[in-house]
């Protein structure tokens, strides 16, 4: 089967309920410089890569596996996942 | 009786948990490059500190996979021998899901290195025999991601099997939930913990206390090997 190839980026942010002091930093700074009404800011990371696949199901299914597998910790963090076809 | 130190790629408290276990306690001990996975000659294995893989993405996120960490479960299943994981190695084994919970970013934000009271919760283990239960130590910590947590379900049963073996007594320094420093698996067989007791084991390092775990491992091997 043909593949083609496409762009994943995997979004992670610290839980909902684990205190997230580098974004309650952030959070004071952009208060000082004026975007007083900023909330719930969290600071987490972007994983993107590309990779081939025969489908975007496919790639989607993989990218929830190695998720769970290397690049979330489920204790701590949360993720989402976006797929683009290239 | 046998000891190894596992030497990851980043490690950098392996010759610190080597010289306590080859030089003060006279045992046995081998530096076990990472790669090598058969672990059966041994009766202890040490996760030493440092920033394996650089902590890349989180700390001990990329060291699971070294094939010595990967042999790791079947050891501890077998119930050859104990497992010692010291800061970077606690990080390490909770990864690997061979402890439970995760050690997050510390509170401040900040990499703290200093000495810390911390009490022994729990003196009913291979890893804590020689303190008195309640009895506080000095031992140093060296992190920024040292904040133990898990999920209040968890945490319950953490303290229902007295698996919290130290705390932070004084002042909790990165935010840990329940004051946690150290925990054990339910078997008491795997053992870890954010401060360094290789750090303080002799007088010339402070007050020498951190020794008393090792032999308190030693004795407990000792005791099933003669």
């Amino acid at each position: 089967m043909a593949t083609k190839e496409f762009l994943v980026k995997v979004l992670i942010e610290p839980k909902p309920e684990l205190l997230d002091p580098q974004g309650h930093a952030v959070e004071i700074a952009m208060h000082e410089l004026g975007l007083e009404t900023a909330r719930e800011t969290r600071v987490g990371k972007l994983v993107k890569y590309k990779v081939q696949a025969a489908s975007e199901e496919e790639v989607r299914k993989k990218a929830i596996d190695i998720s769970n597998e290397l690049l979330v910790n489920p204790i701590i963090e949360i993720f989402s996942i976006e797929v683009e076809t290239l | 009786m046998k000891a190894a130190v596992i030497v990851l790629p980043g490690s950098n408290c392996d010759m610190d948990a080597y010289h306590v276990l080859k030089d003060l306690l006279q045992l046995e001990t081998e530096l076990l490059w990472h790669r090598e996975t058969d672990l059966s000659k041994f009766d202890l294995i040490v996760v030493p500190g440092g920033f394996a893989y650089g902590d890349y993405l989180r700390a001990g996120a990329i060291a699971r996979f070294a094939p010595a960490v990967q042999a790791l479960p079947d050891y501890i299943e077998a119930k050859r021998g104990f497992v010692l994981g010291i800061c970077n190695g606690f990080q390490v084994l909770t990864e690997a899901g061979l402890l439970p919970g995760a050690l997050a970013r510390n509170i401040d934000r900040k990499f703290i290195c200093k000495s810390v009271t911390l009490r022994i919760e729990n003196a009913d283990s291979p890893f804590t025999h020689l303190f008195k239960p309640g009895e506080t130590l000095e031992l140093p910590i060296a992190h920024a991601e040292g904040r133990y947590f898990d999920t209040p379900a968890q945490l319950e049963k953490l303290e229902k099997n007295k698996q919290i073996f130290l705390t932070y007594a004084e002042e909790n320094p990165n935010g840990s939930v329940n004051n946690i420093a150290g925990i054990m698996n339910e078997s008491k067989t795997v053992f870890g913990l954010m401060p360094h007791p290789e750090r303080n084991s002799e007088t010339l390092l402070g007050s020498g206390a951190g020794l008393k775990f090792f032999q308190s491992l030693v004795y407990s091997l000792e005791a099933v090997h003669g």
